[in-house]
Protein backbone atom coordinates (compact mmCIF):
# COMPACT_ATOMS: atom_id res chain seq x y z
CA UNK A 1 0.00 0.00 0.00
CA UNK A 2 0.92 3.77 -0.36
CA UNK A 3 0.89 6.33 2.26
CA UNK A 4 -1.83 8.89 0.91
CA UNK A 5 -0.72 11.04 3.44
CA UNK A 6 2.93 11.92 4.87
CA UNK A 7 3.22 14.01 8.36
CA UNK A 8 6.71 14.19 9.45
CA UNK A 9 8.02 15.76 12.32
CA UNK A 10 6.21 18.86 12.25
CA UNK A 11 6.23 21.63 14.85
CA UNK A 12 3.73 24.38 15.25
CA UNK A 13 3.82 27.54 17.22
CA UNK A 14 1.22 29.72 18.00
CA UNK A 15 1.82 33.31 18.09
CA UNK A 16 -1.07 35.10 20.73
CA UNK A 17 -0.65 38.57 19.33
CA UNK A 18 -1.57 40.83 21.92
CA UNK A 19 -2.15 43.78 19.77
CA UNK A 20 -3.07 44.49 16.12
CA UNK A 21 -2.48 48.03 15.25
CA UNK A 22 0.70 49.19 13.77
CA UNK A 23 0.77 52.37 16.54
CA UNK A 24 1.50 50.25 18.99
CA UNK A 25 4.38 48.14 17.46
CA UNK A 26 5.62 51.05 16.80
CA UNK A 27 5.96 52.08 20.37
CA UNK A 28 6.67 48.43 21.66
CA UNK A 29 10.17 49.20 19.03
CA UNK A 30 10.62 53.16 20.13
CA UNK A 31 10.52 51.01 23.55
CA UNK A 32 14.03 48.49 22.62
CA UNK A 33 11.47 45.99 21.85
CA UNK A 34 11.03 45.55 26.40
CA UNK A 35 8.53 43.61 27.48
CA UNK A 36 6.69 40.86 25.20
CA UNK A 37 4.68 42.21 22.40
CA UNK A 38 3.55 38.47 21.87
CA UNK A 39 3.12 35.05 23.42
CA UNK A 40 3.78 32.13 21.62
CA UNK A 41 2.79 28.14 22.95
CA UNK A 42 3.23 24.76 21.10
CA UNK A 43 0.37 23.53 19.00
CA UNK A 44 1.83 20.79 17.53
CA UNK A 45 5.56 19.70 18.46
CA UNK A 46 7.44 17.11 16.75
CA UNK A 47 4.21 15.26 15.39
CA UNK A 48 4.72 12.56 12.58
CA UNK A 49 1.93 10.88 10.91
CA UNK A 50 1.74 8.21 7.98
CA UNK A 51 -1.36 7.11 6.91
CA UNK A 52 -1.88 4.54 3.78
CA UNK A 53 -4.42 4.71 1.42
CA UNK A 54 -7.80 3.02 2.21
CA UNK A 55 -7.07 3.85 6.33
CA UNK A 56 -9.76 5.32 8.79
CA UNK A 57 -7.82 7.45 11.39
CA UNK A 58 -9.35 9.40 14.12
CA UNK A 59 -7.84 12.11 15.49
CA UNK A 60 -8.63 11.94 19.54
CA UNK A 61 -8.05 14.07 22.43
CA UNK A 62 -9.33 16.99 24.66
CA UNK A 63 -9.95 20.12 23.66
CA UNK A 64 -7.29 22.19 22.81
CA UNK A 65 -4.78 19.20 21.78
CA UNK A 66 -3.75 20.16 18.62
CA UNK A 67 -5.93 18.11 16.62
CA UNK A 68 -7.77 20.40 14.72
CA UNK A 69 -4.77 22.32 13.57
CA UNK A 70 -2.99 18.64 12.45
CA UNK A 71 -6.07 18.43 10.24
CA UNK A 72 -5.62 22.09 9.12
CA UNK A 73 -1.62 21.44 8.12
CA UNK A 74 -3.16 18.52 6.00
CA UNK A 75 -5.74 20.41 4.08
CA UNK A 76 -2.90 22.84 3.71
CA UNK A 77 -4.95 25.70 5.32
CA UNK A 78 -1.77 25.92 7.82
CA UNK A 79 2.01 25.54 6.82
CA UNK A 80 4.26 23.57 9.81
CA UNK A 81 7.11 25.94 10.86
CA UNK A 82 9.62 23.18 10.49
CA UNK A 83 9.45 19.27 9.37
CA UNK A 84 6.95 18.25 6.61
CA UNK A 85 3.19 17.83 5.39
CA UNK A 86 2.36 15.99 2.00
CA UNK A 87 -0.87 14.28 0.65
CA UNK A 88 -1.66 12.49 -2.42
CA UNK A 89 -4.69 13.17 -4.35
CA UNK A 90 -7.36 15.43 -4.16
CA UNK A 91 -8.16 16.18 0.13
CA UNK A 92 -11.40 18.09 0.76
CA UNK A 93 -12.61 18.53 4.23
CA UNK A 94 -15.86 18.39 5.46
CA UNK A 95 -14.24 20.80 7.85
CA UNK A 96 -17.07 23.06 9.55
CA UNK A 97 -20.02 22.12 6.60
CA UNK A 98 -21.00 25.45 5.37
CA UNK A 99 -18.34 27.13 5.93
CA UNK A 100 -18.96 28.52 2.40
CA UNK A 101 -22.31 29.48 2.20
CA UNK A 102 -23.67 32.64 1.71
CA UNK A 103 -27.27 33.34 3.16
CA UNK A 104 -28.47 35.72 0.35
CA UNK A 105 -27.97 33.35 -2.20
CA UNK A 106 -30.76 30.04 -3.13
CA UNK A 107 -29.56 26.65 -2.29
CA UNK A 108 -28.76 26.33 -5.86
CA UNK A 109 -26.23 29.13 -5.76
CA UNK A 110 -24.82 27.75 -2.46
CA UNK A 111 -24.29 24.24 -4.19
CA UNK A 112 -22.74 24.97 -7.19
CA UNK A 113 -20.26 27.81 -4.98
CA UNK A 114 -19.57 25.64 -2.19
CA UNK A 115 -19.22 22.74 -5.02
CA UNK A 116 -16.22 25.24 -6.35
CA UNK A 117 -14.68 26.33 -3.35
CA UNK A 118 -14.60 22.22 -2.48
CA UNK A 119 -12.53 21.78 -5.62
CA UNK A 120 -15.02 20.41 -7.96
CA UNK A 121 -15.69 21.27 -11.73
CA UNK A 122 -18.63 23.16 -13.09
CA UNK A 123 -19.27 19.46 -15.14
CA UNK A 124 -18.99 18.04 -11.60
CA UNK A 125 -21.27 19.99 -9.94
CA UNK A 126 -23.79 19.59 -12.89
CA UNK A 127 -23.13 15.55 -12.78
CA UNK A 128 -23.67 15.54 -9.12
CA UNK A 129 -26.49 18.06 -8.42
CA UNK A 130 -29.39 15.97 -8.95
CA UNK A 131 -27.80 13.63 -6.35
CA UNK A 132 -26.67 16.46 -3.79
CA UNK A 133 -30.53 17.68 -3.69
CA UNK A 134 -31.94 14.35 -3.13
CA UNK A 135 -29.30 13.44 -0.71
CA UNK A 136 -30.10 16.28 1.56
CA UNK A 137 -33.93 15.90 0.97
CA UNK A 138 -33.99 19.69 0.76
CA UNK A 139 -36.60 19.15 -2.56
CA UNK A 140 -38.53 21.93 -3.64
CA UNK A 141 -36.55 24.50 -1.53
CA UNK A 142 -33.71 24.24 -3.27
CA UNK A 143 -34.23 27.92 -5.37
CA UNK A 144 -34.90 29.74 -1.93
CA UNK A 145 -32.74 31.57 -0.57
CA UNK A 146 -30.85 29.43 2.29
CA UNK A 147 -30.95 32.39 5.32
CA UNK A 148 -34.87 30.90 5.17
CA UNK A 149 -33.69 27.33 5.53
CA UNK A 150 -34.43 25.74 8.99
CA UNK A 151 -30.97 24.89 10.38
CA UNK A 152 -31.32 21.13 9.56
CA UNK A 153 -31.94 21.93 5.68
CA UNK A 154 -28.90 24.09 5.96
CA UNK A 155 -26.33 21.02 8.01
CA UNK A 156 -28.02 18.54 5.26
CA UNK A 157 -27.34 20.59 2.13
CA UNK A 158 -24.21 21.32 3.35
CA UNK A 159 -23.15 18.01 4.07
CA UNK A 160 -24.31 16.61 0.89
CA UNK A 161 -22.32 18.96 -1.09
CA UNK A 162 -19.25 18.27 1.14
CA UNK A 163 -19.56 14.05 1.05
CA UNK A 164 -20.36 14.28 -3.26
CA UNK A 165 -17.09 16.24 -3.39
CA UNK A 166 -15.33 12.71 -3.81
CA UNK A 167 -11.73 13.10 -2.79
CA UNK A 168 -9.15 10.38 -2.26
CA UNK A 169 -8.82 11.63 1.56
CA UNK A 170 -11.12 12.90 3.49
CA UNK A 171 -11.07 15.59 6.50
CA UNK A 172 -14.23 15.31 8.80
CA UNK A 173 -13.83 18.01 11.59
CA UNK A 174 -16.91 16.96 14.13
CA UNK A 175 -19.70 17.15 11.71
CA UNK A 176 -21.06 14.60 12.49
CA UNK A 177 -23.69 16.09 15.12
CA UNK A 178 -25.15 17.60 11.76
CA UNK A 179 -29.18 17.44 11.76
CA UNK A 180 -31.77 14.81 13.64
CA UNK A 181 -31.60 11.05 14.36
CA UNK A 182 -32.48 9.59 10.64
CA UNK A 183 -30.14 12.07 9.00
CA UNK A 184 -27.52 11.07 11.06
CA UNK A 185 -27.63 7.85 10.57
CA UNK A 186 -27.62 8.42 7.12
CA UNK A 187 -24.25 10.99 7.27
CA UNK A 188 -22.67 8.04 9.03
CA UNK A 189 -23.68 5.91 6.58
CA UNK A 190 -22.43 7.49 3.75
CA UNK A 191 -19.30 8.10 5.48
CA UNK A 192 -19.26 4.05 6.04
CA UNK A 193 -19.78 3.94 2.24
CA UNK A 194 -16.97 6.05 1.52
CA UNK A 195 -14.24 4.05 4.02
CA UNK A 196 -15.59 0.88 2.41
CA UNK A 197 -14.85 2.53 -1.39
CA UNK A 198 -10.96 2.86 -0.30
CA UNK A 199 -11.29 6.33 0.34
CA UNK A 200 -9.03 7.72 3.08
CA UNK A 201 -10.67 9.42 6.42
CA UNK A 202 -9.28 11.32 9.15
CA UNK A 203 -11.75 12.14 11.66
CA UNK A 204 -11.69 14.68 14.63
CA UNK A 205 -14.78 13.77 17.26
CA UNK A 206 -15.16 13.65 20.60
CA UNK A 207 -18.13 11.19 19.95
CA UNK A 208 -16.02 8.30 21.22
CA UNK A 209 -18.45 5.55 20.57
CA UNK A 210 -19.40 7.27 16.85
CA UNK A 211 -15.49 7.42 15.80
CA UNK A 212 -14.75 3.56 17.28
CA UNK A 213 -17.59 2.24 14.91
CA UNK A 214 -15.84 4.48 12.18
CA UNK A 215 -12.58 4.19 12.46
CA UNK A 216 -9.68 1.29 12.62
CA UNK A 217 -7.19 3.31 13.96
CA UNK A 218 -6.79 6.07 16.59
CA UNK A 219 -3.73 8.79 16.71
CA UNK A 220 -4.48 10.44 20.64
CA UNK A 221 -3.06 13.69 21.36
CA UNK A 222 -2.25 15.46 24.06
CA UNK A 223 -0.94 19.52 24.42
CA UNK A 224 0.22 18.67 20.81
CA UNK A 225 1.88 15.10 20.94
CA UNK A 226 1.12 12.16 19.89
CA UNK A 227 0.66 10.12 23.20
CA UNK A 228 -0.45 7.15 21.34
CA UNK A 229 -0.63 5.71 17.88
CA UNK A 230 -2.58 1.96 17.49
CA UNK A 231 -6.32 0.39 17.26
CA UNK A 232 -9.00 2.45 17.79
CA UNK A 233 -10.16 0.42 20.82
CA UNK A 234 -6.65 0.93 22.56
CA UNK A 235 -6.85 4.56 21.90
CA UNK A 236 -10.56 5.32 23.06
CA UNK A 237 -9.87 3.45 26.71
CA UNK A 238 -7.07 5.35 27.02
CA UNK A 239 -8.51 8.84 26.25
CA UNK A 240 -11.21 7.73 28.92
CA UNK A 241 -8.95 6.64 31.80
CA UNK B 1 -4.77 1.06 -6.52
CA UNK B 2 -4.81 2.56 -10.06
CA UNK B 3 -1.84 2.26 -12.49
CA UNK B 4 -1.68 6.54 -12.61
CA UNK B 5 -0.90 6.52 -8.89
CA UNK B 6 -0.71 10.72 -7.93
CA UNK B 7 2.22 12.04 -6.63
CA UNK B 8 2.86 12.77 -3.07
CA UNK B 9 2.44 16.79 -2.83
CA UNK B 10 2.88 19.27 -0.13
CA UNK B 11 -0.61 20.75 0.47
CA UNK B 12 -0.75 24.45 0.52
CA UNK B 13 1.74 26.11 -1.79
CA UNK B 14 -0.10 27.91 -4.22
CA UNK B 15 1.29 28.88 -7.87
CA UNK B 16 0.00 32.26 -6.88
CA UNK B 17 -1.84 34.15 -9.40
CA UNK B 18 -1.18 31.25 -12.02
CA UNK B 19 -4.01 29.55 -9.72
CA UNK B 20 -6.50 31.81 -10.39
CA UNK B 21 -6.28 31.12 -13.57
CA UNK B 22 -6.89 27.03 -13.13
CA UNK B 23 -9.68 28.43 -10.61
CA UNK B 24 -11.57 29.88 -13.52
CA UNK B 25 -14.93 28.47 -12.57
CA UNK B 26 -14.96 29.41 -8.77
CA UNK B 27 -13.66 33.20 -9.60
CA UNK B 28 -16.96 33.08 -11.94
CA UNK B 29 -18.82 31.76 -9.01
CA UNK B 30 -17.45 34.28 -6.59
CA UNK B 31 -17.80 37.23 -8.76
CA UNK B 32 -21.45 36.45 -9.66
CA UNK B 33 -22.26 36.05 -6.04
CA UNK B 34 -20.84 39.54 -5.00
CA UNK B 35 -23.01 40.85 -8.06
CA UNK B 36 -26.03 39.66 -6.61
CA UNK B 37 -26.18 40.24 -2.91
CA UNK B 38 -25.11 43.49 -3.74
CA UNK B 39 -28.03 45.34 -4.30
CA UNK B 40 -30.19 42.58 -2.58
CA UNK B 41 -33.02 43.58 -1.06
CA UNK B 42 -33.40 46.93 -3.00
CA UNK B 43 -36.15 48.02 -5.38
CA UNK B 44 -33.78 50.01 -8.04
CA UNK B 45 -31.09 46.75 -7.79
CA UNK B 46 -28.35 47.62 -10.49
CA UNK B 47 -30.13 51.01 -11.39
CA UNK B 48 -27.77 52.03 -8.63
CA UNK B 49 -25.11 51.49 -10.97
CA UNK B 50 -26.11 54.30 -12.77
CA UNK B 51 -27.64 56.76 -10.57
CA UNK B 52 -24.52 56.78 -7.98
CA UNK B 53 -21.80 57.91 -11.08
CA UNK B 54 -24.80 60.49 -12.64
CA UNK B 55 -25.38 62.49 -9.49
CA UNK B 56 -21.71 62.14 -8.46
CA UNK B 57 -20.77 63.50 -12.42
CA UNK B 58 -23.72 66.02 -11.53
CA UNK B 59 -22.03 67.68 -8.28
CA UNK B 60 -18.46 68.03 -9.46
CA UNK B 61 -19.93 69.50 -12.85
CA UNK B 62 -21.80 72.17 -10.82
CA UNK B 63 -19.62 72.63 -8.39
CA UNK B 64 -16.61 72.77 -10.45
CA UNK B 65 -17.59 73.38 -13.86
CA UNK B 66 -20.59 76.09 -13.26
CA UNK B 67 -19.16 77.70 -10.21
CA UNK B 68 -15.61 77.44 -10.13
CA UNK B 69 -15.43 78.71 -13.99
CA UNK B 70 -13.60 75.65 -15.24
CA UNK B 71 -15.67 75.02 -18.51
CA UNK B 72 -15.08 77.23 -21.27
CA UNK B 73 -17.61 80.10 -22.29
CA UNK B 74 -17.18 83.67 -23.88
CA UNK B 75 -16.97 84.89 -20.21
CA UNK B 76 -14.04 81.96 -19.77
CA UNK B 77 -12.10 81.48 -22.51
CA UNK B 78 -9.27 79.38 -20.58
CA UNK B 79 -11.77 76.65 -19.66
CA UNK B 80 -11.92 73.23 -21.14
CA UNK B 81 -14.35 72.71 -23.56
CA UNK B 82 -16.75 69.81 -23.15
CA UNK B 83 -15.38 70.09 -19.55
CA UNK B 84 -18.52 67.93 -18.57
CA UNK B 85 -17.36 65.04 -20.73
CA UNK B 86 -13.78 65.93 -19.50
CA UNK B 87 -14.89 65.06 -16.21
CA UNK B 88 -16.60 62.09 -16.55
CA UNK B 89 -14.42 60.37 -18.13
CA UNK B 90 -11.65 60.45 -15.59
CA UNK B 91 -14.47 60.21 -12.88
CA UNK B 92 -15.74 56.69 -13.84
CA UNK B 93 -11.45 55.53 -14.18
CA UNK B 94 -11.04 56.95 -10.42
CA UNK B 95 -14.65 55.23 -9.68
CA UNK B 96 -13.00 51.68 -10.92
CA UNK B 97 -10.38 52.02 -9.18
CA UNK B 98 -11.62 53.25 -5.83
CA UNK B 99 -13.90 50.38 -5.56
CA UNK B 100 -11.18 47.92 -6.93
CA UNK B 101 -9.06 48.69 -4.40
CA UNK B 102 -10.89 49.65 -1.40
CA UNK B 103 -13.10 45.99 -2.05
CA UNK B 104 -9.78 44.48 -2.80
CA UNK B 105 -8.05 45.49 0.01
CA UNK B 106 -11.00 44.36 2.66
CA UNK B 107 -11.38 40.94 0.56
CA UNK B 108 -9.12 38.81 2.63
CA UNK B 109 -10.34 39.56 5.74
CA UNK B 110 -14.03 39.64 4.78
CA UNK B 111 -13.64 36.40 3.65
CA UNK B 112 -11.66 35.05 6.33
CA UNK B 113 -14.00 32.73 7.65
CA UNK B 114 -13.55 30.11 4.49
CA UNK B 115 -9.41 30.90 3.95
CA UNK B 116 -9.16 29.67 7.99
CA UNK B 117 -11.32 26.72 7.01
CA UNK B 118 -10.55 25.14 3.44
CA UNK B 119 -7.60 25.67 1.47
CA UNK B 120 -8.01 27.32 -1.88
CA UNK B 121 -5.98 30.22 -3.62
CA UNK B 122 -6.47 33.10 -1.25
CA UNK B 123 -5.75 35.11 -4.72
CA UNK B 124 -8.89 34.63 -5.52
CA UNK B 125 -10.70 36.81 -3.69
CA UNK B 126 -8.39 40.31 -4.41
CA UNK B 127 -8.94 38.88 -7.82
CA UNK B 128 -12.40 38.69 -7.85
CA UNK B 129 -12.57 42.26 -6.30
CA UNK B 130 -11.41 44.04 -9.31
CA UNK B 131 -13.49 42.15 -11.48
CA UNK B 132 -16.71 42.86 -9.94
CA UNK B 133 -15.65 46.32 -10.27
CA UNK B 134 -15.20 45.97 -13.42
CA UNK B 135 -18.46 44.75 -14.11
CA UNK B 136 -19.76 47.75 -12.10
CA UNK B 137 -17.97 49.83 -14.83
CA UNK B 138 -19.56 48.98 -17.47
CA UNK B 139 -22.83 50.94 -17.01
CA UNK B 140 -21.05 53.88 -16.35
CA UNK B 141 -18.66 54.07 -19.26
CA UNK B 142 -22.38 53.36 -21.16
CA UNK B 143 -23.49 56.93 -19.41
CA UNK B 144 -19.93 58.36 -20.80
CA UNK B 145 -20.50 56.94 -24.17
CA UNK B 146 -23.86 58.28 -24.30
CA UNK B 147 -22.80 61.85 -23.41
CA UNK B 148 -19.74 61.43 -25.78
CA UNK B 149 -21.95 60.77 -28.91
CA UNK B 150 -24.60 63.57 -27.69
CA UNK B 151 -21.79 65.69 -27.65
CA UNK B 152 -20.20 65.16 -30.93
CA UNK B 153 -17.60 62.11 -30.44
CA UNK B 154 -15.94 60.71 -33.56
CA UNK B 155 -13.05 58.59 -32.29
CA UNK B 156 -10.34 56.77 -34.55
CA UNK B 157 -9.09 53.01 -33.87
CA UNK B 158 -6.01 54.16 -31.88
CA UNK B 159 -8.36 56.34 -29.44
CA UNK B 160 -10.10 53.57 -28.85
CA UNK B 161 -7.26 51.37 -28.21
CA UNK B 162 -6.32 53.69 -25.95
CA UNK B 163 -9.12 53.42 -23.93
CA UNK B 164 -8.55 50.13 -23.45
CA UNK B 165 -4.88 50.50 -22.73
CA UNK B 166 -5.76 52.89 -20.12
CA UNK B 167 -8.54 50.60 -18.47
CA UNK B 168 -5.58 47.94 -18.29
CA UNK B 169 -3.13 50.03 -16.83
CA UNK B 170 -5.55 50.45 -13.89
CA UNK B 171 -7.25 47.24 -13.37
CA UNK B 172 -3.54 46.22 -12.87
CA UNK B 173 -2.91 48.48 -10.33
CA UNK B 174 -5.62 47.94 -8.68
CA UNK B 175 -5.15 44.29 -8.91
CA UNK B 176 -1.33 44.46 -7.17
CA UNK B 177 -1.98 46.95 -4.44
CA UNK B 178 -5.23 44.88 -3.56
CA UNK B 179 -2.98 41.80 -3.11
CA UNK B 180 -0.30 43.82 -1.33
CA UNK B 181 -2.96 45.81 1.24
CA UNK B 182 -5.32 42.80 1.55
CA UNK B 183 -2.46 40.76 2.64
CA UNK B 184 -1.28 43.62 5.05
CA UNK B 185 -4.97 44.15 6.31
CA UNK B 186 -4.87 40.75 8.11
CA UNK B 187 -1.73 41.41 10.04
CA UNK B 188 -2.69 45.20 10.75
CA UNK B 189 -6.10 46.36 10.17
CA UNK B 190 -4.62 50.11 9.95
CA UNK B 191 -3.64 48.67 6.26
CA UNK B 192 -7.88 49.42 5.11
CA UNK B 193 -7.44 53.29 6.47
CA UNK B 194 -4.06 53.87 4.57
CA UNK B 195 -6.29 52.43 1.57
CA UNK B 196 -9.13 54.42 2.27
CA UNK B 197 -6.40 57.67 2.32
CA UNK B 198 -3.97 56.96 -0.51
CA UNK B 199 -7.36 56.84 -3.00
CA UNK B 200 -8.63 60.27 -1.69
CA UNK B 201 -5.33 61.71 -2.95
CA UNK B 202 -5.49 59.50 -5.84
CA UNK B 203 -8.87 61.07 -6.55
CA UNK B 204 -6.69 64.29 -6.80
CA UNK B 205 -2.99 63.36 -7.74
CA UNK B 206 -4.56 62.57 -11.53
CA UNK B 207 -5.90 65.45 -13.93
CA UNK B 208 -9.68 64.58 -13.21
CA UNK B 209 -10.81 67.75 -12.43
CA UNK B 210 -8.62 70.02 -13.49
CA UNK B 211 -6.17 70.24 -17.19
CA UNK B 212 -2.75 68.73 -17.18
CA UNK B 213 -1.59 71.64 -18.26
CA UNK B 214 -1.78 73.43 -15.29
CA UNK B 215 -0.08 71.06 -13.10
CA UNK B 216 2.95 71.40 -15.97
CA UNK B 217 2.92 74.85 -15.42
CA UNK B 218 3.38 74.60 -11.81
CA UNK B 219 5.76 71.95 -11.45
CA UNK B 220 8.54 72.35 -13.97
CA UNK B 221 9.99 69.50 -15.70
CA UNK B 222 11.21 67.25 -13.49
CA UNK B 223 8.55 67.00 -10.93
CA UNK B 224 5.85 67.15 -13.57
CA UNK B 225 7.31 63.61 -15.37
CA UNK B 226 7.10 62.27 -11.61
CA UNK B 227 4.05 63.75 -11.92
CA UNK B 228 3.29 61.34 -14.85
CA UNK B 229 5.02 58.20 -13.74
CA UNK B 230 1.65 57.72 -11.68
CA UNK B 231 -0.04 54.84 -13.57
CA UNK B 232 -3.68 56.57 -12.60
CA UNK B 233 -2.66 59.54 -14.70
CA UNK B 234 -1.72 57.96 -17.74
CA UNK B 235 -4.97 56.02 -17.33
CA UNK B 236 -6.91 59.11 -16.82
CA UNK B 237 -5.22 60.79 -19.66
CA UNK B 238 -5.67 57.93 -22.01
CA UNK B 239 -9.23 58.04 -21.03
CA UNK B 240 -9.50 61.90 -21.91
CA UNK B 241 -7.63 61.12 -24.99
CA UNK B 242 -9.93 58.12 -26.00
CA UNK B 243 -13.33 59.82 -25.17
CA UNK B 244 -12.89 63.87 -24.36
CA UNK B 245 -10.34 64.84 -26.94
CA UNK B 246 -12.39 63.31 -30.03
CA UNK B 247 -15.40 65.68 -29.01
CA UNK B 248 -13.75 68.41 -29.34
CA UNK B 249 -12.22 70.49 -32.27
CA UNK B 250 -8.27 68.62 -31.62
CA UNK B 251 -6.86 72.25 -30.30
CA UNK B 252 -6.62 71.32 -26.82
CA UNK B 253 -3.14 69.75 -26.33
CA UNK B 254 -2.55 66.42 -25.12
CA UNK B 255 0.37 65.79 -22.83
CA UNK B 256 3.68 65.17 -24.84
CA UNK B 257 4.30 61.52 -25.63
CA UNK B 258 1.48 60.08 -24.03
CA UNK B 259 1.38 56.90 -26.35
CA UNK B 260 4.98 56.66 -27.43
CA UNK B 261 6.21 56.81 -23.53
CA UNK B 262 3.81 57.44 -20.99
CA UNK B 263 1.88 54.57 -21.88
CA UNK B 264 4.50 51.94 -21.64
CA UNK B 265 5.49 53.75 -18.65
CA UNK B 266 2.30 53.21 -16.97
CA UNK B 267 2.25 49.73 -18.00
CA UNK B 268 5.33 48.68 -16.59
CA UNK B 269 5.15 50.36 -13.04
CA UNK B 270 1.54 48.69 -12.99
CA UNK B 271 3.18 45.37 -13.53
CA UNK B 272 6.15 45.64 -11.24
CA UNK B 273 2.98 46.82 -8.69
CA UNK B 274 1.64 43.70 -9.33
CA UNK B 275 5.04 41.81 -9.25
CA UNK B 276 5.48 43.07 -5.86
CA UNK B 277 1.97 42.35 -4.54
CA UNK B 278 2.12 39.03 -5.90
CA UNK B 279 5.34 38.68 -4.07
CA UNK B 280 4.22 39.92 -0.62
CA UNK B 281 0.84 38.11 -0.63
CA UNK B 282 2.81 35.39 -1.30
CA UNK B 283 5.57 36.10 1.48
CA UNK B 284 2.68 36.34 4.45
CA UNK B 285 -0.13 34.13 2.85
CA UNK B 286 1.18 31.11 4.86
CA UNK B 287 0.32 32.68 8.15
CA UNK B 288 -3.23 34.09 7.00
CA UNK B 289 -5.19 31.08 8.54
CA UNK B 290 -3.80 31.35 12.17
CA UNK B 291 -3.69 35.21 11.94
CA UNK B 292 -7.41 35.95 10.72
Amino acid sequence: MVNAIEVTDISKQFVLRHTRSIKEAVVWLAKGRKGDLTKKFHALRNVSLHVQTGETVALLGLNGSGKSTLLKHISGVMLPDSGSVRTRGRVAGLIEVGAGFHPDLSGRDNVYLNGAILGMTEQEVNDRFESIVEFAEIGEFIDTEVKFYSSGMYLRLAFSVAVHTDPEVFLIDEILAVGDEPFQRKCIEKIKELAERGKTLVVVSHDLDLVSRICARGVLLEHGNVLFDGPINEAVSRLRN
Amino acid sequence: MSANVQELVEPGLGRGLADVGRSRFLLKLLVRKELKIRYRGSVLGLLWSYVKPGVQFIVFYIALGVFLGLERSPRNPEGLTNYAVYLFSGIVLINFFTEALGNAARSIVHNGNLIKKIYLPRELFPVASVWVSAVHFFPQLVVLVTACLFTGWKPDLLQLLSAVGGFAIVALLAAGLGLLFGAANVYFRDSENLVDMLLMVATWASPVMYAWSMVEAKLGAAAFAVYQANPITVGVELFHYAFWYPTTDGSAPMPPDLLGLWFPVGLVVSVLVLALGQFTFRRLEGRFAQEL
